[in-house]
């Protein structure tokens, strides 16, 4: 007979949470009580997702069995699981994006990414500086599957093209 | 050796202050009109004195300097884009008379390299161009002491007018049009700074290395290069990236043949984050990682000093 603990593997979990007291705690139940091990919590308190949604990334332990039923827990529960388990994202890309970012229309932009790419839009932050002038500029996170980089810059650059804002990429991801 | 000096601006006059401390001659000094031509030796201080005076750095003309007894012509007139002349023209002379060429003018190797190429083969000259990227770092020497093959790539902020603007925006939360005005008045940008600011004089350093490392398999011009600038760049985008850890660099990256020029988002802590004129070159080389070089991208003095190591290894 094989010991159950001996196959637990680590998962990530990334949920978005309504911003109401308690709603951390009674996304964890449901982990500790389906046999979960918790690992670590990455509450990203102030960030808030294009929904309105606080995202928290959480990391633990258990058997695949037990995982499955902690990820069915968590949804009957009314948790939103944004990511869970091997497909995890694996690289995570920062982009800036400037211009007129409200009038374009800000969750036009989300969907267009959301739809013409594989990425997960995992973080916004907007800055909007007081007065007339309509320059304003975001801070985009995105988790990408392996290799993705250079299309979903690609679709990007288009959306930003049509909508005159101006990109700030990071380097090209292949070099040494 | 026995230099012609080509161009009296901040590097040419730099070269020929220079040259006696580096054990050289400058046997001709030369502007786009006029010349101080002297084989036993040109008074530099004069002609230069006499520039300031007149306009005029002497009474001989530019075709008298390119005829003269020199071993090095020193061009280091102002880079010009498409035909590169005269500096064209000026290599051409001096490859003619078997005579070595070293080039601070980018114009001839980043918009012409085949031909400056070809006008070598057929000459006992020898051509160099250190001084064209990256002002005082050791670049092109570098990549030539690794031989091309064994560099993939090359990545860098080579533009210290673009660098200083980036990094007082974001040390002061200043606005674009503010810290450029600022940057005038300190001498650092040029009062049309659009050869800095559109990202043109980046590129133009990242033509010269892609053509170094394709050996003459592929030609590279400014057509080449994806560019991208960091006129009117926002504020706000600077403060968001500020807040995450991050900055943002005008960076030039050759990169699997690719050439392209923009206002990059790094961490903080990337070796290519320097501040105010400094410049950083990063290079992918096959056996050793990473190399950073980092220095004076521009100046006169600076840039004669990348002259004086070119001629060094002329000798």
């Amino acid at each position: 007979m094989t010991d159950p603990q001996s196959e637990a593997n680590a998962y990530t979990i990334r949920l978005e949470l309504v911003d109401e007291p308690g709603e951390l705690l009674r996304a964890l139940e449901p982990i500790g009580e389906n046999g979960g091990n918790l690992l670590s919590i990455y509450h990203e308190r102030g960030h808030i997702t294009p929904r309105g949604h606080i995202p928290v990334e959480v990391d633990l332990e258990a058997t695949p069995e037990r995982y499955e039923t902690i990820v069915d827990a968590l949804r009957e529960a009314g948790i939103n699981v944004i990511q869970a388990g091997t497909e995890r994202y694996s690289e995570s890309l920062t982009i800036l994006l400037s211009g007129d970012l409200v009038d374009t229309g800000l969750s036009d932009t989300f969907t267009r990414i959301r739809d013409n790419t594989n990425a997960t839009i995992t973080d916004f932050e907007l800055a909007a500086p007081q007065g007339s002038a309509a320059i304003s500029s975001g801070r985009l996170r995105l988790g990408i599957e392996e290799g993705e980089t250079e299309r979903t810059l690609a679709k990007i650059r288009e959306i930003a093209a049509e909508k005159d804002l101006r990109v700030i990429e990071p380097l090209s991801g292949v070099f040494a | 050796m026995r230099l012609a000096v080509l161009g009296a601006g901040a590097v040419g006059s730099s070269v020929a202050e220079l040259a006696g401390e580096y054990g050289h001659s400058v046997v001709a000094l030369a502007d786009s009109t006029s010349a101080a031509v002297d084989p036993d030796g040109v008074d530099v201080e004069a002609a230069l004195a006499e520039k300031h005076e007149s306009g005029a750095v002497g009474d001989a003309s530019v075709d008298d300097a390119l005829a003269g007894e020199y071993d090095v012509l020193v061009e280091a007139t102002p880079t010009t884009l498409g035909d590169a002349q005269p500096a064209y023209d000026h290599v051409r002379a001096a490859f003619e008379r078997d005579r070595h060429v070293v080039l601070a003018n980018k114009g001839p190797v980043a918009e012409r390299y085949a031909d400056v190429r070809a006008l070598e083969r057929e000459s006992a000259g020898e051509l160099r161009f250190e001084a064209t990227v990256g002002g005082a770092m050791p670049v092109l020497s570098t990549v030539e002491d690794h031989g091309p093959d064994h560099v993939s790539g090359l990545r860098g902020v080579l533009n210290g007018t673009a660098n200083f603007i980036l990094s007082r925006m974001a040390a002061e939360g200043l606005d674009y049009e503010h810290v450029l005005a600022e940057a005038q008045d300190l001498g650092v940008a040029e009062a049309d700074p659009s050869f800095d600011v559109e990202g043109t004089d980046t590129a133009l350093k990242c033509v010269i290395v892609a053509n170094v490392l394709a050996e003459g398999e592929r030609e590279y011009t400014l057509d080449d290069a994806d560019v991208d600038g960091i006129v009117g760049i926002a504020g706000s985008a600077l403060e968001l990236a500020n807040d995450d850890g991050r900055t943002v660099r005008l960076v030039g990256e050759v990169v699997d043949g690719d050439i392209r020029v923009g206002p990059r988002i790094l961490p903080q802590q990337s070796p290519l984050v320097v501040s105010g004129t400094e410049n950083v070159v990063q290079l992918a080389t096959s056996n050793a990682g990473l190399l950073n070089v980092s220095g004076r991208g521009a100046g006169g003095p600076e840039t004669a000093v990348s002259i004086m190591t070119d001629i060094r290894r002329l000798e």
